[in-house]
């Protein structure tokens, strides 16, 4: 079967000729990263989330058609210890019982030149949304590619740190966002 | 009156450590008690700053006696309480050199650089591992329980010393106020 499909393939390639380019749409949940750093007595934490659903399309030969969207799952967090894990999930922070997802929505990419790019799209923690933009670079990885990038948030924008925690002399208000998005080119032929 | 007193930089220096240790301990056991707040994360770097200034001044402590030797005890003082009394002395400078780095050790394994002062970060010599955290937090308590017995033990010996036997032992670490 499999000699069948590949000249098969070849020729729609063919056909369709120099334009056609791979479209990396498949991310890898394992090999990708959603991790920030928060400061707090001016003491860089570390923290990530576990679980989050991440839709991208990507062709280097067209990045400005490019589109992303994730959805991260605010309960599974984990903000350096199990004391602090339970903290952010509840009201003052993330409130995860009433806004269980944040996400972001991508709505331009532009080519900075070489692997650089600029992502910008909305933001939307607790209910609250933001224009947010981010560079990022793209690199080839054997069949696939990775993307890595960073942007630094205030979450007092999205009331994220409420009541008691809103002093910022104690926990920051810049939280720096870390994130790293292993892709795969779509399946052939799907 | 032998009138051998200790230097007063030694005198200084002992007691600054003497009151950052009573500062620092019970606001050991109170912090961890605490529900995480700002009011936690501010006292527990708080705890930490004061940890690290003892580690400093602990180590000026160790080379000031290096070039200056304390002063010998009175004759009248048994050779037996004299080796317990020397004994003693080396553990507690080993202690207030070993807290403060157990504290250090510990923060770093639970994943939590110290940042002295909020502005000077010290280096985190382990990685984050949450079961090393555990054992080092157990050290840093143990440490710090034979620290207060010692402490307390000390304490008894220098009021034994001047109120019943009645020598300068206790007199030559005081600071020199109302002594003209």
């Amino acid at each position: 079967m499999a000699k069948i499909t590949y000249p098969l393939f070849a020729v729609l390639a063919l056909a369709a000729g120099p334009v056609l380019a791979v479209e990396y749409n498949q991310v890898l949940p394992d090999k990708s990263q959603v991790a920030f750093v928060s400061k707090q007595m001016g003491v860089a934490v570390d923290g990530r989330f576990r679980k989050f659903a991440a839709q991208v399309s990507f062709d280097p030969a067209k990045p400005e058609a490019a589109k992303a969207k994730i959805d991260i799952e605010l309960g599974s967090v984990d903000a350096g210890s199990q004391e602090a894990d339970d903290e952010v999930k509840d009201k003052n922070w993330f409130n995860i019982k009433q806004f269980p997802t944040a996400s972001f929505v991508s709505s331009s990419v532009k080519p900075l030149g070489g692997n650089r790019y600029e992502l910008a799209g909305k933001l939307t923690i607790k209910g609250k949304s933001q224009d947010m933009t981010a560079p990022f670079t793209f690199r080839q990885e054997g069949n696939g590619g990775l993307f890595e990038g960073s942007f630094t948030l205030k979450r007092l924008d999205f009331a994220v740190g409420a009541g008691p925690w809103s002093d910022t002399d104690t926990v920051a208000n810049e939280v720096q966002v870390k994130f790293k998005f292993a892709v795969a080119a779509a399946a052939a032929g799907t | 009156m032998s009138g051998v007193r200790y230097t007063r930089t030694a005198i200084g220096l002992h007691w600054a450590v003497a009151l950052l240790i009573f500062a620092a301990f019970p606001v050991g056991l109170y912090m961890v008690e605490l529900p995480l707040s700002p009011t936690k994360l501010k006292i527990y770097s708080y705890h930490k700053w004061v940890g690290v200034t003892i580690f400093l001044l602990a180590v000026a402590r160790l080379v000031w006696r290096r070039t200056h030797p304390a002063p010998p005890m009175p004759a009248s003082v048994p050779h037996w309480q004299q080796a317990i009394a020397g004994a003693t002395h080396i553990l507690l400078y080993l202690l207030i050199v070993a807290i403060p780095l157990s504290g250090w050790l510990m923060s770093s394994a639970l994943g939590f650089q110290t940042v002295y002062l909020g502005v000077l970060p010290l280096p985190d010599l382990l990685e984050k591992d949450k079961l090393l955290g555990e054992q080092l937090k157990f050290l840093h308590m143990f440490l710090n329980y034979t620290l207060a017995a010692l402490v307390l033990m000390h304490i008894g010996a220098a009021l034994k010393h001047h109120l019943i036997d009645r020598d300068d032992i206790l007199a030559r670490m005081l600071p020199p106020v109302g002594r003209r």
